[in-house]
C-alpha cells in the first residue's frame, strides 16, 4: 500500500470530502466529560488535544500538551451502536375481520463514515459480522446498515491502562480491511498523517485531498508512534497470555474464584452494554389496550438479566455466580468453538466502565492462580 | 421477571377497573389520569368501576383488576387492604409506596411516638402503626408496578397485559441498562458521582444520569441486587460518607428489603462488617 501525507491542518477537507461522497461522518467527540461517538461536520467537532486516563471503574478525560486529534484511547461508546441498534422495531400487526396483518419494520440504512475506528473495534466489528451477516443468526437490520459503512481507521500511538489488544492480538496496528487507515504523528513542529487507501472508495477520496507521497521517514516517524502503544501495553498492567483461555476456563467451570467474584458484582449489565461484541438481544412483543395492535420490538440485553434465561419455572441463571461465569467463559472460551474467535478484542471497555472495577484479565488470573494453589498446594 | 400470566377468565362484558389509595402522596393515580390520549381507550376497555380521584360514580365489586396505590400504616387500613383483595380478582400494586412503604416508611426506622409528640399538640388523637408496610406484606399481590411515581406507559403496558392475557413487558434490570441503551455517559464511572442505578430497577430511562446526576434509587431495588458491593464501592472509590450512603438507600423505597438491610448495616458503629 502506497501511503501519503496529510498535514494535520487539512484533516478538515478529509472530512469534507467524505461528506461531499454521500457520508454523514461519525467520529469522538467530547460530551459530558467523555470522548464518545456522534456526528460530526467538521474537524473541530474533534476532541483535538484531549486524552483519557482509563483505570478499573474510573474514566477522566484530561487536556494533553499538544493539538493531537486521536490521542485518546476507546471509550464508552463503541460503533455498535450505529449498526446493531439499541432499541428498534421489528414488526407491527393489525387484526381485524380478515385476520392478522404483519408489517416488518424496514429501518433506513443510512449511508456513514465511521471517523477514527481503532484496530480493536475493526476486529469487534469483524466478530459481529460472522454473527449478524454471515452466521446462523443473520440480522438484517445490521447487514444493511453494516454494508453502507465507509471506515476510516486510525493507528492507535498511545494507549490507556485498560487496554490489552497486543495479548488478543487485535491491535494496536490496524491489520483488517478499511476505506483508509491513518497514523497520526507529532513531533516538534511537524503534525501530519500518514494516509493510505484499500478500497476503490477510499482511493477515490485520497485523489481529491491535498497530499504529497510518503517518505521513509513519514514512515518510521509513524512506525515509531504505533510502538509508543505497543510498548505501554506490554510494560501495562494488562499483559497476559491469552493462548490456553479456553481450555483454561474449561477446566474451571467449578472454581472457587467465581463465588468470589459474584460477591462484588453487581450484576447490572454494563460490561456487557460497553463491549463492542456483546450481541445479546431481546425481543418485547407488546399489545395496545385494545389487542387488536400489537409491536415488537428488538432490544439489547444482557445475560448479567433475569429475563435473559428465563423460561417456564424460572431463569436458568438466577445468580450472579452463574451469570458472570457465563458472560467471561462465553467471551474467552466458548466463543471460540462457536465464531472461531475469541469475543475478547482487549479494548477495556468493560474494565473501565464496570462501576466496581471488575477487571476480567485479573479474573483470568486469580482463576488460574487458584487453579495452580488446588494442584501443587500454596 | 416475567411474572406469573395466569390465565383471567374472559366475562362477559366489560371487565371492571378499581383503582384505590392508602398511604400516599396520589402521584401514581395521577400517572392513570395523565394517560390522556389512552384514557378513552381504556375507557372503552374497561368499565372504570372505582376510582374516587377521578370520579365519585361508584359501582360495587368484585372488580376483574385493583390497582392499589399506597402503603399500610393504619390498623383500618390493615382491613381495608383485606376487603380490596376479596373483591380483586388480580391486584395490582403500583409505586414504591405501595410496593414498598413508601418514603413514610422512615418511620420504620424510628419511633413514631416520638415524632407524634413533637409534631402535634393532640398525639393523642393520632392513630398510627409504627411501621408503614407494603400491600404485599398483608395480602398476596398479583404483579409489583415499581417506581415513584410510576411510568404511565409501564401502567398502560401492565393494564394491556392484563387484558390480553400476557406476560407484562415491565424488565426488573438495572438503571444502567437503560442508561447504556441511551448512550449516557456513566456519571459514576467518568465524574465518580456516587449512583444507585445498578442496584435500581428500570423504568425511569435513565433520567437521573441523563441529567449528569446520580441515581437516587426511586424505582425501587432491581432484581438480584447487590447492595453491600455498591457502598463499599461508594465508599472506599468514591469517598462518600456514610450520611450520603444511607440517605441513598433511604429514599422512596427505604423499606424495600434489601435497601433496608444495607441501610442498617451502613450504620452500625463497625460499619460494613
Ligand atoms: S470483553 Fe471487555 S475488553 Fe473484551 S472486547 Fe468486550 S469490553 Fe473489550
Ligand atoms: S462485571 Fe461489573 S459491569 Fe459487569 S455486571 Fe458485574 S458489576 Fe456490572
Ligand atoms: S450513570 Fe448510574 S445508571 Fe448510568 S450506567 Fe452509570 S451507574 Fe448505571
Ligand atoms: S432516581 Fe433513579 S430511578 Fe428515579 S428517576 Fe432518577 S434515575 Fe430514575
Amino acid at each position: 500500500m502506497q501511503d501519503y501525507v496529510l498535514q494535520a491542518r487539512d484533516l478538515d477537507i478529509l472530512i469534507q470530502v467524505v461528506r461531499a461522497e454521500g457520508f454523514e461522518v461519525m467520529g469522538p467527540v467530547l460530551r459530558d466529560n467523555a470522548i464518545v461517538y456522534d456526528a460530526i461536520s467538521t474537524a473541530a467537532d474533534l476532541p483535538q488535544g484531549w486524552t483519557d486516563e482509563q483505570e478499573k471503574g474510573t474514566y477522566r478525560v484530561k487536556r494533553r500538551n499538544d493539538g493531537a486529534y486521536f490521542g485518546y484511547a476507546v471509550g464508552p461508546h463503541s460503533w455498535k451502536k450505529f449498526l446493531q441498534l439499541p432499541h428498534r422495531q421489528v414488526w407491527k400487526a393489525r387484526s381485524n375481520n380478515s385476520g392478522i396483518q404483519v408489517a416488518e419494520i424496514v429501518d433506513e440504512a443510512p449511508q456513514l463514515a465511521f471517523l477514527g475506528v481503532r484496530s480493536c473495534e475493526m476486529h469487534a466489528i469483524a466478530i459481529q459480522d460472522r454473527v449478524f451477516v454471515d452466521g446462523e443468526y443473520q440480522n438484517d437490520s445490521y447487514t444493511r446498515r453494516r454494508s453502507n459503512i465507509f471506515m476510516v481507521s486510525v493507528n492507535c500511538t498511545s494507549a490507556a491502562a485498560s487496554c490489552f489488544c497486543t495479548s488478543m492480538d487485535t491491535g494496536p496496528r490496524v491489520t483488517l480491511p478499511c476505506d483508509l487507515e491513518m497514523t497520526e504523528v507529532i513531533e516538534g513542529e511537524t503534525h501530519y498523517f500518514l494516509v493510505g487507501s484499500e478500497s476503490y472508495r477510499g482511493a477515490r477520496v485520497l485523489q481529491q485531498l491535498p497530499v504529497v507521497p510518503s517518505t521513509q521517514e513519514h514512515e518510521a516517524k509513524a512506525e515509531r508512534a504505533v510502538q509508543n502503544a505497543v510498548r505501554q501495553m506490554e510494560k501495562g498492567p494488562r499483559n497476559f497470555d491469552s493462548t490456553d483461555l479456553k481450555e483454561l476456563l474449561y477446566r474451571n467451570y467449578e472454581s472457587p474464584s467465581w463465588d468470589r467474584v459474584a460477591e462484588r458484582c453487581l450484576s447490572c449489565a454494563n460490561c456487557t452494554m460497553a463491549c463492542p461484541t456483546c450481541f445479546c438481544s431481546t425481543v418485547e412483543d407488546t399489545t395496545d389496550l385494545s389487542g387488536t395492535y400489537a409491536e415488537r420490538w428488538e432490544r439489547w440485553d444482557s445475560c448479567f438479566t433475569a429475563d435473559f434465561t428465563y423460561i417456564t419455572g424460572g431463569a436458568v441463571r438466577p445468580d450472579t455466580r452463574t451469570r458472570y461465569r457465563q458472560w467471561m467463559t462465553h467471551k474467552l472460551a466458548t466463543w471460540h468453538d462457536q465464531f472461531g474467535s475469541s469475543g475478547c478484542v482487549g479494548c477495556g471497555r468493560c474494565i473501565t466502565w464496570c462501576p466496581v472495577g471488575i477487571d476480567l484479565t485479573e479474573e483470568v488470573r486469580k482463576i488460574r492462580e487458584l487453579e495452580k494453589i488446588n494442584r501443587e498446594g500454596p | 421477571m416475567v411474572p406469573d400470566s395466569r390465565a383471567v377468565k374472559k366475562t362477559s362484558g366489560k371487565r371492571k377497573l378499581a383503582v384505590w389509595k392508602f398511604a400516599s402522596c396520589d402521584g401514581c393515580q395521577l400517572s392513570l389520569l395523565d394517560c390522556e390520549d389512552e384514557l378513552l381507550a381504556l375507557a372503552g376497555e374497561m368499565e372504570i368501576a372505582y376510582f374516587m380521584e377521578a370520579s365519585s360514580h361508584q359501582v360495587e365489586g368484585p372488580y376483574d383488576l385493583s390497582l392499589v396505590e399506597g402503603s399500610i400504616t393504619t390498623a383500618r387500613d390493615k382491613r381495608r387492604i383485606q376487603q380490596v383483595r376479596a373483591q380483586s380478582r388480580v391486584l395490582v400494586t403500583i409505586g414504591a409506596c405501595a410496593t414498598a412503604g413508601g418514603i413514610q416508611a422512615l418511620r420504620n426506622f424510628s419511633d413514631v411516638e416520638e415524632f407524634t409528640s413533637v409534631v402535634y399538640a393532640h398525639p393523642e388523637y393520632i392513630a398510627t402503626l409504627k411501621t408503614s408496610t407494603p400491600v404485599s406484606a398483608h395480602v398476596a399481590v398479583d404483579f409489583e408496578l415499581q417506581g415513584c411515581p410510576i411510568n404511565k406507559h409501564q401502567l398502560l403496558e401492565v393494564i394491556s397485559a392484563f387484558l390480553h392475557r400476557r406476560p407484562p413487558q415491565v424488565p426488573a434490570h438495572s438503571v444502567c441498562v437503560e442508561c447504556k441503551i441511551r448512550g449516557n455517559v456513566c456519571v459514576w464511572v467518568a465524574d465518580g458521582i456516587p449512583c444507585m442505578g445498578p442496584v435500581t430497577h428500570a423504568g425511569c430511562g435513565a433520567l437521573c444520569p441523563g441529567y449528569s446526576r446520580g441515581c437516587y434509587g426511586c424505582y425501587g431495588p432491581k432484581e438480584n441486587t447487590n447492595t453491600a458491593s455498591l457502598c463499599h464501592w461508594w465508599k472506599k472509590e468514591l469517598g462518600a460518607d456514610q450520611a450520603t450512603i444511607v440517605e441513598n438507600l433511604r429514599n422512596y423505597n427505604a423499606a424495600a428489603p434489601v435497601f433496608a438491610r444495607e441501610s442498617r448495616r451502613q450504620e452500625r458503629p463497625d460499619g460494613e462488617k
